[in-house]
C-alpha cells in the first residue's frame, strides 16, 4: 500500500510538471535519426537549405492524419525554396502499433512522401525540442552553423476542415522568413494527440 | 427496446434522455458551465476525445469518482474534442460507456484562441483536466490520471 501511495504521488508530480523545451529564438540541436529507407538523416546534410519545417507527427493520431496532405503540400511548396519538411515520429510503438517503423514505411510509401520520415527511437529529440503532441511544428532558420527556432506550434487554425482555414501559420511564418521579415505569431497552440512517451 | 417502451420510458423519465444528451457548446458557453460559477462545488472538467486512447482509458476513473462523490459538491464535466460532425459518434460512445451526466462537445473555433484561457501551460495535448471552485481555477493537469492519483487530487481540492 505504501508503494502504491508513492507511485500516485509521483504521478501527481508528473502531472503538474510543465514541459520544457525550446522557445522561439533558441538554437536547436541537430540530430541523427533513421529514415524509413534505413539511412540516417541530419539537418547538416542539407547544405543548401535556408531552414527546415520540422514536424513531429505520427501515423495513428487523427489530427496527424487530418494534416498529412497539408504537410505534403508544405514540402511541395517550400522544399524548393529552401525550407524542406522533416517529419519525425516520436511515439513509442510499444504503445501504438500503428506508429511502428514498418507501419511508418508503409504510410510513407502509400502517400509517396518526398521528405524524410524519421523515427525518434529514444525520444530524445522530441524531449529536447519540447514537442508535446502530434502534429507539432518547429520552424528552424539556418544562421551560419546554427539552427534558430523561429516558430513553434500549429500548421494552421483549423484541423478539421482545410477549406475553412483562415490563418496558415506555418506558410506565413516561412513566407516571412524568406522575405527577411520577422515571424508573427511566432507561437500558436492546437489540440493534438499527446506524444506516447516510453514508461 | 421497441418504440413503445422507449416512448414510455421517455415519458416517465425525460431527464434520462436530456441528461445524457451531448450538448455542442462554444467556448463562452463552456465557461458558464464551470469557471464562472461562484459556488463551493468543485467542477472537474476533463478534455477528452473518442479517438484518444489515454483519454478513454482514464474515463472509468472519473466515472468512479463521480459516483463516489455524488451529493458531495463535486461535479464532472466531460468536454469532447471531437469534431462537431462526430456528434453522433460521441453520443453513441457515451451511451455505451454510460458516461455522464454532463458531456459537452466543444465547437470552439481556433484552439489557439482559447487553450491559454484554460491554462497557459497547456500545450494542447489531451487528456487534460482543469478544476474550478468558487469561480477560481484550483488545478490543471496535462496528462493522464490513475484512479489513485485522481482520487488524491479531488480529495485535496474538495476540502
Amino acid at each position: 500500500m505504501k508503494k502504491l501511495a508513492f507511485i500516485s504521488t509521483v504521478i501527481i508530480a508528473l502531472c503538474s510538471f510543465t514541459t520544457t523545451g525550446y522557445n522561439v529564438g533558441d538554437k536547436a540541436m541537430d540530430f541523427k535519426l533513421k529514415n524509413i529507407d534505413g539511412k540516417m538523416v541530419s539537418l547538416s546534410d542539407y547544405k543548401d537549405a535556408k531552414g527546415f519545417i520540422v514536424v513531429f507527427t505520427c501515423n495513428h493520431c487523427p489530427f496527424a492524419k487530418a494534416y498529412e496532405d497539408r504537410i505534403i503540400a508544405l514540402n511541395t511548396k517550400y522544399a524548393s525554396l529552401g525550407y524542406p519538411v522533416i517529419a519525425i515520429n516520436p511515439n513509442d510503438p510499444e504503445q501504438v502499433d500503428e506508429d511502428s517503423y514498418v507501419n511508418m514505411q508503409a504510410r510513407a510509401k502509400a502517400k509517396s512522401y518526398a521528405f524524410p520520415y524519421l523515427v525518434d527511437e529514444t525520444q530524445s529529440v522530441a524531449h529536447t525540442y519540447g514537442a508535446a503532441h502530434t502534429p507539432h511544428v518547429f520552424i528552424l532558420q539556418k544562421s551560419g552553423s546554427d539552427f534558430v527556432v523561429r516558430y513553434i506550434g500549429a500548421i494552421d487554425d483549423n484541423s478539421d476542415d482545410p477549406s475553412a482555414v483562415k490563418q496558415k501559420y506555418v506558410e506565413s511564418a516561412v513566407d516571412n522568413l524568406l522575405a527577411g521579415k520577422s515571424v508573427s505569431p511566432s507561437s500558436t497552440k492546437a489540440i493534438g494527440c499527446s506524444i506516447k512517451w516510453k514508461n | 427496446m421497441n418504440y413503445f417502451n422507449f416512448a414510455f420510458i421517455t415519458l416517465l423519465f425525460p431527464f434520462l434522455l436530456t441528461e445524457n444528451k451531448v450538448a455542442v457548446v462554444t467556448f463562452e458557453q463552456l465557461q458558464t458551465y464551470a469557471a464562472h460559477k461562484y459556488n463551493d462545488t468543485l467542477y472537474v472538467v476533463n478534455f477528452w476525445a473518442t479517438w484518444c486512447e489515454p483519454c478513454v482509458k482514464e474515463l472509468p476513473a472519473f466515472q468512479q469518482e463521480y459516483k463516489k462523490y455524488a451529493g458531495h459538491k463535486v461535479k464532472m464535466i466531460f468536454v469532447s474534442m471531437n469534431a462537431p460532425r462526430d456528434l453522433e459518434k460521441v453520443q453513441s460512445f457515451i451511451d455505451n460507456q454510460k458516461l455522464g451526466p454532463l458531456v459537452l462537445l466543444l465547437n470552439g473555433g481556433n484552439p489557439n484562441d482559447w487553450i491559454d484561457k484554460i491554462d497557459s501551460s497547456w500545450s494542447g495535448s489531451i487528456p487534460a483536466t482543469v478544476m474550478y471552485k468558487s469561480g477560481k481555477k484550483v488545478y490543471f493537469c496535462e496528462g493522464s490520471f490513475t484512479p489513485e492519483s485522481l482520487e488524491k487530487v479531488i480529495q485535496s481540492k474538495n476540502k
